[in-house]
């Protein structure tokens, strides 16, 4: 086997994957969706790109169908080159969001479309539309004008036009998010299902989480445009990553932390055993434990926290209630119901206390000394509190803790100015990202209700400010 | 700089070019040499004579003042008997007939001279005799239907939750018709008050045949004054009758889409 | 019930001023009477003057040339208009908004300012009017309509079908073909009938452009005959089958457009 490789560069082990997206970015005029993205997708598996709106998804798969290039980056499929290669001519057919069946055609010509650009012969044709149509469930329909089909319909035909061509890889855009929701369960199911039966490998967008987890056999979460994780669907929901890999897939609690050496830890006020190691003594960091992980009892002894029921809410499946302990509100779901104002205790396994590296400690910014009470960071000003052993001119390192930082209303108030990006909700506090117009991140700890997409003004007191010496 | 007109090429925005190039040719040059001709003399050299001639001319200002009379009153005629008709057309309980509204715009695809005609062979028939009433009456008779069809599709396209919702917040008939019908239809009227004024400020022929030539309305006096090889006059009174078209489009269109959303023609 | 009443007399009422004058010619086409009013008796002899290219052949010569004329500069707007259409389609906005103002002079402009305009530019160049210029006035007021139709098919159709069509393995040129052209195609039906229309109906634009070489459209002729007094008795005829072809036109074209909504 191994005496092909060597011509065409490659050896079997490479060859699984069937699409490789090396380094690629992509960038309109300033603004960048995707940024230094390296990726490879395995033969016949069904991979989920996974984000919120905005983050980089679709314009991925685009790059891939070929109807964007990338502004760097090398995509291969199948080992072959094909980032400059027009999408007519790359072996992946698409299935888009808003089906883009051809409304002068009838559902019979839709599918044949690409067959006859093939110049395959008619009785050919009619056999393998037939078989297409079939597979989708839509016998029968060949006549039928595709302006006359249900939502799922021309959803089924559209998916069924792109197979019919048999493609190495099926690109599907968020194929489902136009159905109502008895519909997309149904469709979800018969995509698998399809999955299995042709064996191709299917590369599917979606900002639906609970979708990418009952379909995929690998999710890439991604945001702003770079890959956040990429793992199995249980990794993802049990070991996220970063907060926002948490925050993102199902209902968390994300609570800050101290790891007090290994498989013990501390939050809430109160000491859990736990079962990761290596995060070192006494160190900051992220705790998620998921809402049906945690077990509500009317109060005794075997509680690990006690606290006051402040909310519940009938979710059909078990109940969703909000419990306030020492300060901190934590979300429980479960199957028993407890009333507002019940005295509760909680308790979780240590299984199932997730621990994850806090990514920051405090804010960090590049910056320069002014003068001895001057410090300019973020494009600023910052007056701080008198520095020696530093020169002026000299860089420094500016470190702010996160609940030092204040937002205001008013934008013109604040020393810079940003926008409220991402919202955590941490328990006894929100840790907010705010994007300042210097392009670059500040975290900020408050109490303060902000809603994403908040423009804010920031500032930042003296006393706050942290200088430190860059040694080198 | 060769490169991206390369690419230009190749891309599909270049196909405008064949249009923009004929255009340049048959629609800017052409406005261009209005403006030249406007300001020179026989011999080619810059003047402001021609426009001298016009202000100092009481005939001229007369005649130019007179059209602008004609035109406004013709419009308001239009729209006053127009309006009402658009509207029970276009509301489904005075009017079930599509038929009828094929008759009221029928005379917009029939020849200009063709109507013109028909209006002086009236006239003929009952012995009146043409002259200024015959004028404005031809003129409603021929620019009506061009105001009752942009307010027609604007009302035949209004949604009517506005109206029910007027209604339920306590309107009469009257207030629902003055504070909701009106003015969501006005980028109707707005299209139909264009697509009369313009043209009976610019009109002639009608003006010619309805008066036996006794009216001179100001399209007449330009056309005379081409006709006797007085170009340059001729250009200069066209460049007023311009100026004076582009004052009354900037007044209404607000929105420069272009794509004659407000109930226009097509 | 009063209301409806009301309404539809009223609307009788100017149904009736319309549509006198027309009937009335429709009325006299059938006699032979030279001057309107005078009833002699009913007579098809007007009707047969009209079709016996024999007799009146000034008259059945304009209407030649008013029809080809029409469906040349029709067609070819139809195809400058439509390849422009798609063209803009790509344009990003600014330019898109600096073009369609453009595109939109013609309209707005009176169309006697198109037809001097277009005169002094012939005479300035010194090409001789005739046939080919007010074929070329005709193109340069109609392309405007026919880009106004064809755009807003672009506009509303699924920009996603493009690229499907790129997707399943058709060229650039292909994917216009099979999948844009089809889209397009009402708008440039519509565009064109537009277009004819404006032409036949065009009077300004074509007295300023015709020349005096004796070349004559229906237009022009009834504006000459017009003014020397005394309306050619054949004008009746011809005038009341304009109204009937028109309104038959547009009642077909009413109910088709009628079933395609259902």
């Amino acid at each position: 086997m191994c005496t092909f490789a060597p011509q065409i560069g490659m050896n079997m082990q490479e060859y699984k994957s069937i699409i490789e997206i090396s380094h690629v970015s992509k960038s309109f005029g300033d603004k960048t969706a995707l940024d230094d993205v390296t990726l490879e997708v395995k033969k016949g598996e069904f991979v989920t790109i996974l984000g919120p709106s905005g983050c980089g998804k679709t314009t991925l798969l685009r790059l891939i169908a070929g109807f964007q290039t990338t502004t760097e980056g090398v995509i291969r499929i199948s080992g072959q080159e094909i980032t400059q290669t027009p999408p007519h001519k790359r072996p992946v057919n698409t299935v888009f969001q808003k089906y883009a069946l051809f409304p002068h055609l009838n559902v019979f010509d839709n599918i044949a479309f690409g067959l006859k650009l093939k110049k395959t012969p008619k009785q050919l044709i009619e056999k393998k539309v037939k078989a297409a149509l079939k597979m989708v469930g839509m016998t029968d329909y060949e006549y039928r004008d595709v302006d006359s089909l249900s939502g799922g319909q021309q959803q089924r035909v559209a998916i069924a036009r792109a197979i019919v061509n048999e493609p190495e890889v099926l690109l599907l855009d968020e194929p489902l998010a136009a159905l109502d929701l008895k519909m997309r369960k149904d469709m979800q199911m018969e995509l698998k299902e399809m999955h299995k039966r042709l064996g191709i490998t299917f590369v599917y967008v979606t900002h639906d989480q609970e979708e990418a987890l009952t379909l995929s056999d690998t999710i890439v979460v991604m945001s702003e445009g770079k890959i956040q994780q990429i793992g199995t669907p249980t990794d993802i929901y049990n070991e996220p990553i970063n907060s926002f890999v948490a925050d993102f897939i199902g209902e968390s609690n994300i609570l800050n932390g101290t790891m007090l050496c290994d498989q013990r830890v501390r939050f809430c006020g109160v000491e859990f055993e736990c079962v990761d190691k290596g995060f070192g003594e006494n160190t900051p960091v992220d705790v998620v434990i998921r809402p049906e992980d945690l077990y509500i009892f009317p109060v005794s002894d075997a509680a690990q926290l006690t606290g006051v029921v402040k909310s519940t809410v009938f979710k059909g499946v078990h109940y969703e209630m909000v419990v306030l302990c020492n300060g901190y509100e934590i979300l429980v779901q479960d199957y028993h119901h407890f009333e507002v104002d019940a005295n509760v205790g909680l308790l979780v396994k240590p299984f199932d206390i997730h621990i994850m590296k806090k990514e920051r400690v405090c804010n960090t910014f590049e910056g320069k000394l002014i003068d001895a009470t001057h410090v300019e960071f973020l494009g600023c000003t910052f007056e701080c509190a008198s520095v020696d052993g530093v020169n002026e001119g000299e860089n420094v390192i500016v470190e702010v803790d996160f609940d030092k930082v204040s937002l205001l209303d008013n934008e013109e108030d604040g020393t810079l100015t940003g926008e409220v990006k991402f919202i955590l909700y941490k328990g006894d506090h929100y840790h907010l990202t705010v994007f300042s117009d210097w392009d670059e991140n500040v975290f900020v700890d408050t109490n303060d209700v902000w809603d994403d997409g908040d423009r804010v003004g920031i500032t930042i007191p003296p006393d706050s400010i942290r200088v430190i010496k860059i040694t080198d | 700089m060769n490169k991206k007109f390369l690419i230009f090429l190749s891309s599909r925005k270049s196909w405008t070019l064949p249009y923009l190039i004929f255009a340049a040719i048959f629609v800017v040059i052409p406005l261009l040499l209005i403006v030249v001709y406007a300001f020179t003399d026989d011999n080619g050299h810059l003047t402001l004579a021609n426009f001298e001639k016009f202000f100092q001319h009481p005939e001229s200002i007369n005649t130019f003042v007179y059209s602008i009379g004609i035109a406004i009153i013709t419009t308001v005629a239009c729209l006053l008997l127009g309006y009402p008709a658009a509207w029970i057309l276009s509301n489904s309980k005075l009017n079930r007939s599509k038929t009828m509204v094929v008759l009221f715009i029928l005379p917009m695809w029939v020849n200009i001279l063709v109507r013109t005609l028909a209006t002086v062979a009236l006239f003929d028939f009952f012995s009146i005799p043409l002259g200024e009433g015959a004028l404005i009456f031809g003129m409603v008779y021929n620019f009506i239907p061009f105001m009752i069809y942009p307010i027609y599709n604007t009302l035949q396209k209004m949604d009517h939750s506005y109206i029910e919702a007027a209604q339920d917040l306590g309107a009469n008939p009257l207030q629902v018709f003055l504070k909701a019908v009106l003015p969501l239809s006005m980028p109707g009227i707005m299209s139909g008050i264009m697509m009369v004024f313009m043209p009976t400020i610019s009109t002639f022929a009608i003006a010619e045949l309805l008066t036996m030539n006794n009216i001179k309305l100001f399209g007449t006096t330009i056309q005379e004054n081409i006709n006797n090889s007085m170009w340059n006059y001729g250009a200069a009174l066209s460049l007023i009758m311009l100026l004076l078209i582009a004052a009354t489009s900037l007044f209404s269109t607000d929105d420069k889409d272009n794509t004659n959303e407000g109930g226009g023609l097509w | 019930m009063v209301k409806k009443i009301f309404a539809q007399t009223y609307l009788w009422i100017l149904l009736l001023l319309l549509y006198s004058p027309i009937v009335i010619i429709i009325i006299y086409s059938f006699t032979e009477a030279k001057v309107l009013g005078n009833w002699t008796g009913f007579s098809t002899k007007l009707y047969t003057n009209l079709l016996h290219t024999g007799t009146h052949h000034s008259l059945m010569n304009a209407l030649v040339n008013t029809i080809t004329i029409a469906l040349i500069a029709a067609t070819a707007s139809t195809l400058l208009g439509s390849i422009a259409a798609i063209g803009i389609f790509n344009l990003k906005a600014r330019t898109r908004k600096a073009v369609g103002f453009v595109n939109s002079i013609p309209i707005l402009n009176g169309d006697i300012i198109t037809g001097i305009s277009l005169f002094l530019l012939f005479v300035s160049l010194g090409i001789s009017q005739g046939y080919v210029t007010v074929v070329l006035a005709h193109i340069t007021f109609c392309t405007p309509y026919v880009v106004l139709s064809v755009l807003p098919r672009l506009k509303q159709m699924n920009p996603n079908i493009y690229e499907a069509a790129l997707d399943l393995g058709a060229t650039p040129m292909q994917a216009l073909r099979k999948v844009i052209f089809p889209e397009i195609r009402p708008g440039m039906i519509s565009g064109f009938m537009l277009a004819l229309t404006l032409s036949i109906d065009d009077f300004a634009v074509t007295v300023f452009t015709i020349g005096n070489e004796g070349l004559e459209t229906l237009s022009t002729y009834i504006y000459a005959d017009a003014r020397k007094g005394g309306l050619t008795p054949e004008l009746r005829p011809l005038s009341a089958i304009i109204f009937i072809v028109v309104l038959a036109l547009l009642i077909v074209l009413n109910r088709r457009a009628g079933k395609a909504k259902k």
